[in-house]
This record gives structure tokens, sequence and C-alpha cells, in this order.
């Protein structure tokens, strides 16, 4: 009874291998990650400091701190993300829960699908020719704004229509049973039961938005401008403005003679301020998750 | 005890989903206040004539349906508000759906969805509606927790509860007793005949001895069609017009 016959040892050697294989691949996953942090700020560290936030670029770029970058991408993503999250959101609810399976659907369903692959210097030509031609916007932080919605608005419509799509159909149908409109069915059972995932998508966006370079450079973003230092409504939206992604890259390699520790400065804001982002969005999903109801 | 005002007039059904037809031209009137208990093997069109009953087929892609129902002498196709036919009709279908909300507000959701605010009123009404489906007493002391976090045959009872609180007309169940204990469908049983004479009641069932035990008529369907339709001691007699039935009633049927 219960002995190891050759099989049994054979499945439980296999099954300790498969075990470390997995465990040492998130390891090497997780590794790159935190030397790049530890790296990051090891450099960065002589020039962290309150003062590097709230100073404008100084020198030709070789000097002073990030603050006119780091406002002008502030911008950036609070407006794209005004415009595309409400759109986004609205239409995936339209594709979920109204739309019926007819070509027309199915032409949009692939196109967020395909748009959502779309490289972001597409993207950038689009918003160009869209907004700041033919729009007439001009290079402004409006147009590369809606570039960027633009740009984040498929990946929105289909990280949404995946969390509705997760609520039961079963539960709709009781309430379409009890006489409840579509609109009722949505904003009392639908939308509470997946706002956790809605919101996790979009907040997610931030990081790519705040990250892309390509997009903004083409439509808005400058080289160099000087703002008023610590006032955060510095910027209107017809102005042209600065931003951390482009500004790391102009320091890096346009730019001779910058002090290391600026360009270093600079990305551990920018990858900062994605990682705050996304923590913040990793609690939202614990908190929301927790009072999940089924 | 069923009187002669047909409630609901089904007239040459047919429903297609897509190139299977599951219901192939029935027609048969149902009475007010009567329970007729409506049996047959799977795939012979039961459940799907409830849906045809309260319009919510409309939401399986690529049916068509065909044929006319009325419900007090309208054609359920023209009504101005099918919510509000939707509402004349309770639904019960085999397995438990408690809304992720909490007991309390799954019994009151189809009153506040037609408007009801007033509490005193909700607080009668989800009482009232727990007890008639024999679940107030277990959940009494806990109706701010979550329906669907109730055991299955609880979360049954739930759905029961739900289905009389927008106070309807009609009650249609669907093998109310799949995921029930033995002695819950007795209680059960004994409030639908209780309800027969406010509510026609519509009872699909697979289990032959409960439309014997409830229904005034019963119907036999088949494959989408309509083998029998009559009193229910004629159908469970030794003599039914159709041999399909007595073999079916008495297990020997295929």
């Amino acid at each position: 009874m219960f002995i190891e016959t050759p099989l049994v040892q054979k499945k439980k050697r296999t099954e300790a291998a498969a075990k470390i294989v997995f465990m040492l691949m998130t390891i090497l996953m997780i590794l790159p990650l935190l030397l790049i942090l530890a790296y990051l700020l090891y450099k960065a560290f002589p020039i962290l400091s309150l003062d590097f936030f709230i100073t404008n670029p100084k020198n030709g770029m070789r000097a002073g701190g990030i603050w006119a970058p780091f406002l002008g991408t502030m911008y950036l993503v609070v407006i794209s993300l005004l415009i595309s999250a409400p759109i986004g959101v609205l239409a995936a609810v339209y594709l979920n829960e109204y739309a019926g399976d007819n070509w027309f659907t199915r032409i949009i369903n692939l196109a967020v699908v395909n748009l959502a692959g779309v490289p972001s210097i597409v993207h950038a030509l689009f918003g160009l020719g869209a907004f700041v031609l033919f729009a007439g916007m001009g290079r402004s932080i409006l147009a590369a704004s809606l570039t960027l919605a633009i740009m984040t608005l498929p990946v929105i419509i289909a990280s949404t229509k995946e969390s509705l799509a997760a609520v039961p159909r079963a539960f709709r149908e009781a309430c379409w049973n009890v006489g409840a409109t579509r609109w009722q069915t949505i904003r009392h059972i639908v939308l509470p039961n997946s706002i956790s995932g809605i919101l996790t998508g979009v907040i997610l966006q931030v990081s790519r938005t705040a990250g892309e370079t390509a997009p903004v450079m083409f439509t808005g973003v400058v080289f160099f401008k000087k703002i008023s230092e610590g006032d955060i409504f510095a910027y209107n939206l017809f102005d042209q403005c600065m931003a951390l992604s482009m500004h790391l890259f102009t320091i890096s390699t346009q730019v001779p003679d910058v002090p290391k520790a600026l360009p270093y400065g600079t990305a551990v804001v920018l990858l900062g301020t994605v990682l705050l982002v996304n923590a913040l969005s990793i609690t939202l999903r614990v908190y929301l998750r927790a009072r999940k109801k089924w | 005890m069923p009187n002669s005002t047909k409630k609901i007039e089904i007239s040459n059904l047919t429903v297609k989903y897509g190139q299977v037809a599951a219901i192939k031209g029935i027609s048969f009137d149902i009475y007010k206040n009567e329970i007729i208990g409506i049996i047959g093997p799977a795939q012979s069109g039961k459940s799907t004539l409830l849906k045809v009953i309260n319009r919510t087929i409309e939401f399986v892609p690529g049916v068509a349906v065909g044929g006319t129902v009325k419900i007090d002498g309208e054609d359920t196709q023209k009504v101005k508000s099918v919510h509000e036919l939707r509402r004349k009709i309770g639904m019960v279908f085999p397995l438990p759906v408690g809304l992720p909300l909490s007991i309390y507000d799954n019994v009151a959701f189809a009153p506040r969805m037609a408007g009801t605010r007033n509490k005193a009123q909700l607080d009668e009404l989800v009482e009232r509606c727990l007890r008639q489906a024999a679940l107030w007493d277990e959940v009494k002391d806990r109706l701010d927790s979550l329906g669907t976090k109730l055991s299955g045959g609880q979360q049954q009872r739930l759905t029961i509860a739900r289905a009389l609180s927008h106070e309807p007309e009609i009650l249609c169940l669907d093998e109310f007793s799949i995921a029930v204990d033995p002695v819950t469908t007795m209680r059960i049983e004994d409030v639908l005949k209780e309800l027969r004479f406010q509510v026609t009641i519509i009872l699909v069932t697979n289990l032959v001895q409960q439309a014997r035990r409830l229904a005034n008529r019963t119907a036999f369907l088949f494959n989408g069609d309509l083998i029998e339709i009559d009193r229910t001691d004629v159908i469970f007699s030794e003599n039914p017009t159709d041999k399909r039935t007595y073999d079916y009633v008495n297990g020997i049927f295929g």
C-alpha cells in the first residue's frame, strides 16, 4: 500500500524540476528590474532633492532640475486620460452591453484590436497631420494630449470590455427577468462589479503615456521651455511644453558635457512616477476586490 | 380554483435557434389561476417556451420567433413596454442566481427598479416574499449579508423570493427544485398551492410526480411539439390520448 513505484518517483522528480524552472524564471524576471532601479538610484543619488523637482533646467540643460519637463508630462498624462478614459469606457460599455453581433460591431471590434497594436510613431504622424496641421491646433499640449489619447483609447476599450465580460451573464439575465432595463442592469449590477478592472486598465495607461516620446515629440513637446518654477498652472492648453521622456533623450544624447547625475535623476523621476501610479492601481484593485461579491 | 378566463394564449408558436427548431408550432391556452405543469425530456422546448413568454428570448443571438403569445388578450410582441410585461411575470430558472447584492437588496431590487422608494413598503415586501419562499426564518437576522454567499438551496429560494417581489400575475418555475432539498421543496410546493389563488403558475419540471402533485393540467412537450395537454389526472391515468405520454410518465420512454 502507498509505496513509491518507479513511475511515482519519476513523476516526483519531474514535479520538482518543473517547480524549480518556473521559480528561476520568476526570479530572472524580477532581477533586472531591481538591478535597474538600484543602479539608477545609486547614480542619481547626489542630485535627488526637492530642488531638483522645482527648478527648471539651466545652463543649456547642464544644471538645474526638471520642473518644466516634469510638469509637462503631468499635463500630457492627465489631459490625455481625461479625454480617452470617458470615451473608452463608454464605448466599451456600448460594445459589450448594447451592441449586437453584426458586421458593423465586428468591424469596430477588429479595429480596436488592431489599433492597440499600431506603433506609437504611426500615431505620432497621425497626430501631426490631424491635430497639429489639419485642425490647426499647432504644436501644443492639446495636440499632444489628443494624440496620446488616440493612442491609449483602443487599449482602454479592450481592457474595459474584458472587465465587463467578466461579470457573469446570469446576473444580467436575472435583472432583465424582473423587468430592469439594460441601463438599470449596467448601473446597479454590471458597473459596480467591474469597476476595479476598469480603473486598473485606465491607470495602467498612465505609465504608457508618461513614457512615450515619439508621439509627443511630433505634436507639442519642445527641446527647451522656461516656465515659472513651482507654479502648477505654468502651462496652458495651447502652449508647447517639455516632457520627461523627451528631456531624458535630449540630455543623454543631444547635449554635450551634461553632468552624469542629471539624466539618471530624470530617469529615476520618470520611473518613480510610473511605479507610484502602478502601486496606486494595485492598491485600488486589492481594495475593490476585497469587496467583490461573488 | 382555475376559471375559464384565458390568461395566456399561445398560437402556432415556433422558435428557431439559427437552423435548429426548438419549438415547432404549438398552440394552447393557459387559464387564469391554474397551475399548469409542463413535462418532457431534455431539448423538448420547455425552457424556451418560458423565455418566449417574458420575451427574454430576444437576448439570445440568432433566434427567430414565429406565431403569437397573448397575455390577457394582448399580443406580447406589440406591448408598449416590454419591462412592464416582464414585471407581470416572475421567472425562476434551474440554477440559482443570487445577485451580488445583500439579501435584502436582492428582493428589493425589482420594486426599486420599478420606482418604489418607500422604506416601510419595501421592508414589508421583502419580509413577505422571503416568507413565501420559505427563507425568512433562516436569514431574518442577516439581511445585510451577501445573497451570493448563501448556500445553493438558499440562493434558489432567494431567487424565488425575487421572482415574487414584483408581484407578478404569472409565475414561471423552471425546475425550481433542482438545487433544493426535498423538505424545502415540499414547503415551497405548499406555498405554490396557496399562491395559485392569486397568480397563474407555469411549472416546468423533470419530476413528473411534482406535476402530478401540483398541476391542474399538464402538458407533455417532446422535441418541440406539444404531444398532449389535459387534466393532470388524465395525463397520469392508464389511458392518456397519446401512448408516448403514458410511456414518458411511467418512465418507459425511449
